[in-house]
Formats: structure tokens, sequence, C-alpha cells
């Protein structure tokens, strides 16, 4: 089911010139209300108004979360804050360093979005939303809770956390359709199993996932283990949040809500753009947010656009399963983790620059996160001084980025024997 | 049904239209908003082909308009509801209704053209009964129905109207736009409608665009242009001008 099939099913020819119609009129809002694109465009010589073809954003400068931050928390912003709602910040980063706004036109689209990606992956009127991500400031549960509404669905809005709770919630509430991150429908499927929940007897049909990488073999344990169609959605909330795309029931690639937003693909490397079909990172453009339009904002998300049609009857270009990274930008347990952030927080908290060890890892379908510092600061017979400086580390790391981390000491110069990973981090996780 | 892409308007050596693109779909009420001199009335009359194009091109029905003369893009089927209404004021009410069809008139035409009229005095009663009488003996409001009224006799597919509420008192003017949407809703009439009342406008529109100083800065269904603070600042502004 398609939730606007008169925009989803549009023809290119008409699509193309909304695209264009949106690309001039944000660039022209921008260009009027946001210093910093004005700025840009006058150091590179560019007359937006010179813009008349979709292919000529490519002359355009990109944005990256750097610029982001150097310009939080409201620098980025093309309207005044009185007319902004909504603030939402991006999971993972420290508390108040980047900032996303929405107008309540904002608010609008996107729910009007994030329903479209829940009916593209099954769900309708009749079903009930239980929606598992952590209700905050990340963007990923309002938005599929907007959504779910403006779907006219039911929304349940479990948030994240007391997994028996929630096993509880999905039988006795009979919820059919589940939003969270893979990796947590998983360890929910790892639990029923413990409390002994008949699979057969699960209300759950539909699964909407997002928020961290996950692989076919993935899709296919779920789907079995819960017994209900899982679909892939992304969602970046720097441009807005889930709503962005989503596989249709065809599974096959995530349909880009091209009215919205224009989706290049570049590479990380030459910054250039690739050859049509080819993987590299994900470049949007947002052709209709007020409070915060984001001109080719590199994602750091590495994927590809699959030209061929879908014959689900929507016309939007689909992207594949998000591949990886082109950054060194951590996804765990759905948060997005910075290696650097780790080492600015031991720096603030100790004023020191321990050699340290990022190990991620999955166990019964959860992320796991350990960090392993190199004890030569603390005095190894102090166990109390080594108690307080692994209990500081873990209560600031868990302030500042939403995760818990098994902090462990480690002696010095084990680290530099253990490092596998790229710099001071080790994934042992599968997607 | 109509697509601008890119178009460039200078008045003399003032660039009044700025790259600007819109499409209006068959059956759609489209509202181009915005203050004074931000270029809707030049945009409109760009596409009802008095003023030229400098760059950029527009569509009408897939086929090129930017050249054409006025008269032929009447004919392929685009009238023009000019700004102050602009009838024939010494003329009656029924030959202005007349000189509308004047492109398509012929001894074969003319029973038909009778029916238009008739069609038209269906629509606006008082027409019919003051069809005798000059138009400059109209109120306001009825002129504005006779310059509708007059565009109709042409027979377009679509209708790009100027201002129609301009000058009227409210309850005159909230009739005029029912009437808009009514030509849209009943006799499937497409139309471009300029307007400096945002809030009206963008009531019975199905889509609109906000224009400022030449350029489109926004542009969205209605819903959610009337959401938005430059939307009702322009709406403001009218009203500020009318006090």
């Amino acid at each position: 089911m398609m939730f606007e099939p008169e925009l989803e099913g549009m023809g290119q020819e008409e699509l193309e010139q909304l695209q264009l119609e949106r690309l001039q009129s944000t660039l022209t809002r921008v260009s009027r209300n946001v210093p910093f694109y004005r700025k840009k465009f006058e150091e590179l010589g560019l007359d937006p108004y010179d813009f008349t073809s979709l292919d000529d954003v490519r002359e355009l400068p990109l944005t990256t979360r750097q610029d982001l931050r150097d310009n939080a928390p409201y620098g980025l912003f093309a309207v005044p804050l009185r007319e902004v709602v909504r603030l939402q910040t991006s999971s993972g980063f420290s508390g108040g360093t980047t900032v996303f706004g929405y107008t309540l036109s904002d608010i609008r689209k996107w729910s009007r979005l994030t329903a479209r990606v829940l009916a593209a992956g099954g769900a309708g009127k009749e079903d009930v939303v239980h929606v598992a991500h952590a209700y905050g400031l990340s963007t990923m549960a309002f938005g599929m809770h907007y959504g779910a509404e403006t779907l006219g669905a039911t929304v349940v809005p479990v948030s994240s956390g007391n997994a028996r709770r929630q096993v509880g919630i999905i039988l006795d509430y009979r919820a059919t359709a589940l939003a969270c991150i893979p990796s947590y429908a998983l360890f929910l499927a790892d639990l029923m199993d413990e409390m002994g929940v008949n699979r057969n007897a699960l209300p759950l049909r539909w699964g909407l996932f997002s928020g961290e990488v996950w692989s076919e073999d993935t899709r296919r344990t779920i789907q079995e283990r819960l017994n209900i169609t899982a679909t892939d959605n992304y969602g970046v909330s720097e441009i807005m949040g889930p709503g962005v795309a989503g596989e249709c029931l065809e599974r096959r690639g995530m349909h880009v809500q091209e009215d919205h937003f224009l989706a290049e693909i570049i590479d990380p490397q030459t910054l250039q753009p690739v050859p049509a079909g080819q993987m590299g990172e994900l470049v949007l453009t947002t052709l209709t947010k007020e409070a915060l339009p984001m001109v080719r904002f590199r994602t750091g998300d590495l994927t590809r656009l699959i030209p061929d049609p879908c014959s689900c009857g929507r016309t939007f270009t689909r992207m594949e399963r998000i591949q990886g990274r082109s950054d060194d930008m951590l996804i765990i347990q759905g948060i997005n983790v910075y290696p650097e952030r780790i080492k600015a927080i031991l720096a603030e908290t100790h004023h020191v620059q321990p050699n340290h060890l990022i190990v991620v890892d999955r166990h019964g379908g959860l992320d796991t996160a350990k960090l392993l510092v190199e004890a030569d600061m603390v005095e190894p017979d102090q166990i109390k001084t080594q108690q307080r400086f692994i209990e500081r580390t873990r209560q600031q790391l868990a302030m500042e980025l939403g995760l818990v981390f098994d902090v462990q000491l480690v002696e010095r110069q084990t680290i530099t024997e253990l490092e596998t990973g790229i710099g001071r981090v080790v994934d042992r996780r599968n997607p | 049904m109509l697509v601008l892409k890119n178009v460039d308007v200078f008045y003399g050596r003032v660039h009044a239209i700025r790259r600007v693109s819109l499409h209006v779909h068959q059956g759609e009420v489209v509202a181009l908003i915005g203050g004074n001199g931000a270029g809707k009335t030049t945009l409109l009359t760009t596409i009802s082909g008095l003023l030229r194009a400098k760059g950029g091109g527009l569509t009408f029905e897939g086929r090129e308009i930017t050249r054409e003369r006025p008269e032929r893009i009447v004919a392929a089927g685009i009238s023009q509801v000019p700004e102050r209404r602009l009838v024939f004021k010494p003329m009656s009410v029924e030959d202005n209704l007349l000189l509308g069809a004047y492109q398509r008139y012929s001894l074969k035409n003319k029973a038909a053209i009778r029916k238009d009229i008739q069609e038209i005095y269906e629509m606006f009663p008082v027409l019919g009964q003051r069809k005798d009488q000059p138009a400059g003996n109209l109120s306001g409001g009825e002129q504005q129905m006779l310059a509708i009224g007059r565009a109709l006799m042409a027979k377009p597919r679509m209708l790009l109207l100027d201002e129609p509420g301009m000058g009227l008192a409210p309850a005159l003017s909230q009739m005029i736009f029912r009437h808009v949407a009514e030509l849209r809703d009943v006799f499937g009439l497409t139309v471009l409608l300029v307007e400096q009342n945002a809030k009206s406008a963008l009531k019975i529109a199905d889509r609109g665009y906000v224009l400022e100083t030449g350029r489109i800065i926004l542009q969205g269904p209605s819903e959610e242009l009337l959401l938005n603070r430059d939307v009702q600042r322009a709406y403001l502004g009218r009203d500020v001008e009318v006090e």
C-alpha cells in the first residue's frame, strides 16, 4: 500500500520539475537566511540563481557534521528560533553540540514521510505499532511515532529498555508491527525463547528496522524467529530522521523520498560523483525542510543507488541497505559513537590521554561495548583509585553518549599489542 | 498542464522575474502569493504572452508557448482575468461577455456562444438581471464576476486570475473565491491565481508558490504554506495596506 500514491508513483519528468522547483527555492532561502551558506557560495563564486538544472547541484559545496558542530547550536537554521517548534539531536553526540530544528510544517512533512515508510513496509490503519526506539533527543522514536499516527495506526510508545515488559506488552496489547533497531528485535526473540513464548502465537506481522547496519542473513533470522515481514528503512537526523528512505514489500532496496530529498553518491576520497549504480557515500540535499535545510550533506553512510524500476509501482529510486561508514563512526546499540569523542571524554574527565581501545561485540543479538584503558596513570596498588577512575569514566561515557561501557584497566603496553582494528577500535560484530 | 522552467523576465532594465520554475496540474487551483512588487502580475502577464520571457521556457499541455503571441495563447486555452477587473465600462454586460468570445466568433458558433452566455448567467444570476446595463454601473464585485465570465467565454482550459479579491468587501471577496473553487470542482477548470491575500487564496487552492522580489522562496501544498510564517507575514502585509 502506498500512503501517497499520487506522489510516490509520479512520473520522472514531473519529479524532475518538482525537484528543480524545490531545489531553487531551497537555495534561495539558504543564501538569504543562512550566513554560513551565503559565505560559502560567495567564496566559491557561486550564484545560486544560476542553477537551472538538477545536475548543477554538483557545483555546490558539501556540508559536513563538522560544519554543524562549528555552527552549533543554531547557526545553520534558516528561520528564527521562534518559528522552530521542536529541537532534536543525533544519538551519541555529547549534550548540546549539535541541534536539529523543525518548524510546524517540517513536523507535518516528517510525519507524512514516516507514514509512507510504514505503509511501504506493510503497516496500515489496522495495525498496532510498538515503537521500541528510545524516546528522547534522538529522532527515531518520534519519527516512527508520528508516522504511525498519521497513517491512522495505533501507537504504543514503549521506548527502549525493560525488555521483559516489552514482550509482555507485545502479547497483551496484540502489537502487530514492531519498530526498533534490528539487533533489538533479535534480543527480544532470544528473550521470548527464554520466556517460553510460542512464536506462532505472536501477534506481530511487520518489522520496521533502522538505525544500524544489518545484513540479509539477519533479516532472514528475524523474519523466521519473530514470524514477521522485516523491512529496512533509513533516516539521518541531520536531514530529518527516519522517513528519508524505506523498503517496500519487495525488500530489494529502500525507496528514497525523492520529492523531499535529492540523493547523490560520491567517492568519499575524491568527493566526485561515482558512476551510476556504484557504491559510495550517500549525500543528501533537503528540498522542503524549512528550519534546517541541508545542502549536499555528507551522511557518511556507504550505499549505492539502484536505477532499475521497482515492481511495487513506486517510481522513486532505491538505495541499497547501508554497507558501512565512510568515516570511523561506530553504531553501537543504534547510537552513533565517534572514537575521537571517547578520546576527548577521557581527556576531559581525567586530564590525561591514556592509550585505550574500544572493543565492540555482539552477544545474543545485543551490542556490547568495552573500553580498555592503559593504567599507567593510576597507582596499581590503589584499588580504590582505580575503581573511582573506572566509575567516573563509565558515568561520563553513559552521560555523554547514552551508552554503557564495560570499562577495564589494563597494564601499560598491552593495547598496542591488542590493537587489530582501525585506530583504537576492534569491532567483532558481523552485520 | 502548465510548466515554467527557469523563466527570466525584465521590465526595461529591472530583472523582475528570476529563474522561476513552477507547474500547474490539470484541474488544480494554484495560488501565487507575495507582497507588492514581488512580480506576481509580471509572471501572469508573461504566461499570457503580453510580456516576453528573456530566458527559460514555458510549455502548456506539452506545447512550447515561450514565444507565442498572446492571441495564440488564448486560442491554446489560457485566458487571463486582469487585475482591477478592467471591464469595458460603457458597453453593456452582455456585449462585454460577447467580446470574450471574440476569438471563436463565427456564424456557425453563434448558437454555442448564446448557450455559453446563458450558462454564465446561471452561474452569476446578477449578470443576467443586469445584462443590458452598462458594465460601469455594476458594483466592484459584479464587475469581477463579469471579468471572470468574459474570460470564460473564450472556453479556456486554464484561467489566470489576477487579484480577484482586490478592493472588494471581505464578504464579496469570499464569494468570488467560492466561485473560483466552483470553477475547478464543477467545471474542471485549471486556475492559476495571483493574490496578496494569502489566506483566502490558500484556503481554496491546492498548492501555492510564494514569490519574493522575483524569486520563489517557498512552495508546497496549501495546508503546509498556511503554517508558514513568511506566508503569514505576506498576509499581514496586505492587512496593513488595507488599513
